[in-house]
């Protein structure tokens, strides 16, 4: 079990060496001088070449990516052009939004999913699973800015002190929450109903009933034990986007997240602050799948049991 | 399970899927108006849905109707394209991984592993940025931040398929690698590509919609459902139908695809 989560631990980082690689690739094929981005259009020769020397640019490649690491290593993903600011500063302190939005977004998409993919497994191929079906596949079809926007037109009309965007107190987390739960939930349900399905199919579920176990009870005790775990895989790794920002909803809803600050960075091109967003994107990834590794280790014996090859 | 040839769902699927297809080919048949030109006497603000414009005239007096019509071309001619390079990418990989194995496996896999961990949306945003919105950019960009899945799912059909007697078989016959990709992996293949591909492209149809939402979509006059959206969103208190009808769209387009995809899945009892 050690080694396994061992294995587990170098592959993430491993993973994560790869993605700092092309995030820095791809920062170093932007064809924008950071010199210029800090010292302005009119900078003359002599202040930008002591800027990119006090920023490294003068040095080859591989050491450039070797410093970055190293920076990176300590919590530290450089400056930001634009706001001169520490990005990591940045990051955390647009956080806490984000963070709010992504837990309670999860948390309503994994009670609606949940509820609609028992549902329809319970009566499964009746009207009610065909309704549920089309129901949840139209929420996974709706574009999220889209319906956003839907609701705030809906607020604006129908609920008149209503906050229509911004990060102020409960209230205004209620439309982005909706916003980002819907699709989500209809995901869920869908999946959920699959692998509810084929454990009620399975014989020791089949055992169960015929010991004369009721039919939620063996649906709550046996098939959904099974049917959840990969579930919650695929929350784990939702819950990660989620809280590294979403930045459609976030600009629909004026959210001050780390969505809306990744996409000011692109657009000023506003390269640490990009490489941060994105590293930091992927490293909650990262943290998630071994999160999730844990969580099956507890959840699910078979892994738990297993030798370790 | 019932064993029908087709079920309701890829019939809804496809019917959706083939009205989208003919509005798009018929578009200048079928348009009241020119999408690109003032047709409104309220020329300057937005016009409220009436017999003359069904779905109202935006805040240059275009007809809505006109552009959301054209803007199906756009759309489908983005979505499907984007899924091709998408496949293109997947397939190669997943089949390369499958069939050769060993380290090719292990390394195509690692990368996809890491392409998995970036943030699509942010990628494409910043590709897309850095290269200029342009057609071929955007088809680029969509392929390469949403080939994963595809490749995941065919390596895992190839590693099947490649312990199936037909495959081995021929692999003992001295079939060259070529030969066994091409006649007997690949057609085997190809049913989960068709459903990876209409689930693809109502993914593709909602990024690229995404990225028109925020201003990287393909470049104005061409009327896209994304950017009817985006420069509607400071309307929305005023003129509300200027949101709601292109989300409709989308919506629509999306909602075929997907039910195309996910209806032969549930037939295969997947």
């Amino acid at each position: 079990m050690l080694i396994y989560l061992a294995r587990r631990i170098v592959f993430g980082a491993v993973v994560l060496l790869g993605t700092s690689l092309i995030t820095f690739l791809i920062a170093f094929v932007i064809p924008a001088d950071p010199a210029v981005a800090m010292a302005g259009a009119k900078a003359d020769p002599q202040t930008l070449a002591t800027i990119r020397h006090e920023l490294g640019l003068d040095q080859p490649l591989y050491v450039q990516y070797g410093r970055y690491l190293d920076r990176a290593l300590h919590g530290d993903l450089g400056r930001s052009y634009i706001r001169r600011q520490s990005v990591t500063a940045l990051i955390v302190s647009r956080f806490p939004a984000t963070a709010i939005l992504a837990v309670s977004a999860m948390a309503l998409s994994l009670i609606l999913g949940v509820l609609m993919g028992t549902v329809a497994a319970a009566w499964h191929d009746r009207p009610i699973d065909h309704t549920l079906l089309v129901f949840s596949l139209g929420l996974v079809s709706m574009p999220v800015f889209w319906l956003g926007t839907m609701l705030l037109i809906a607020g604006g009309l129908y609920l008149r002190d209503f906050p229509l965007g911004g990060f102020e107190g409960p209230r205004s987390l209620v439309l982005p929450t909706i916003t980002l739960a819907l699709g989500s939930a209809g995901y869920y349900s869908r999946i959920l109903h699959t692998n509810l399905v084929e454990a009620l199919g399975q014989d020791y579920v089949r055992t169960a009933r015929g010991k004369g176990l009721s039919p939620a009870r063996t649906m709550f005790k046996h098939a959904m034990a099974n049917a959840l775990l990969p579930l919650v895989t695929l929350a784990g790794l939702d819950l990660a986007g989620l809280l590294s920002g979403v930045v459609l909803t976030e600009t629909v809803f004026d959210w001050p997240g780390i969505g809306r600050l990744a996409f000011e960075a692109i657009f000023n091109l506003d390269i640490p602050l990009i490489m941060g967003t994105v590293l930091f994107a992927a490293f909650l990834i990262v943290v998630a799948n071994l999160a999730v590794d844990l969580l099956y280790l507890w959840l699910d014996p078979r892994i738990r049991l297993e030798q370790a090859p | 399970m019932t064993r029908r040839s087709v079920n309701w769902m890829e019939l809804a699927g496809a019917l959706m899927v083939a009205g989208l297809i003919i509005v798009a080919v018929l578009a200048p048949v079928i348009a009241p108006h020119d999408p690109t030109r003032a047709v409104a006497p309220t020329y300057g603000n937005p016009g409220p849905p009436s017999a003359a414009f069904p779905l109202g005239t935006d805040e240059l007096g275009r007809d809505v109707l006109s552009r959301i019509i054209y803007g199906a071309r756009i759309s489908l001619t983005v979505g499907i394209a984007a899924v091709l390079v998408t496949l293109a990418i997947g397939v190669t990989i997943g089949l390369g991984a499958g069939f050769f194995g060993g380290t090719v496996d292990f390394l195509l896999m690692r990368f996809t592993d890491v392409m998995l961990t970036l943030p699509g949306l942010l990628l494409a945003m910043a590709l897309v940025t850095v290269l200029g919105p342009s057609l071929i950019t955007i088809l680029t960009v969509i392929g390469l931040v949403s080939w994963t899945q595809i490749a995941r799912v065919v390596r895992a059909e190839t590693l099947t398929l490649s312990q199936r007697d037909f495959v081995i078989a021929a692999r003992a016959l001295g079939a060259p690698p070529r030969r066994l990709i091409v006649r007997h992996l690949l057609p085997n293949v190809m049913p989960i590509i068709v459903v990876m591909a209409a689930l693809g492209t109502s993914g593709t149809l909602l990024l690229d919609a995404g990225l028109s939402f925020l201003g990287l979509g393909v470049p104005p006059p061409t009327p896209s459902w994304g950017r009817m959206i985006e420069e509607a969103t400071i309307y929305f208190r005023t003129a509300p139908w200027l949101a709601t009808f292109p989300g409709l769209a989308i919506f629509y387009a999306v909602m075929g695809f997907n039910l195309l995809g996910y209806g032969y899945l549930r037939r295969r009892g997947r």
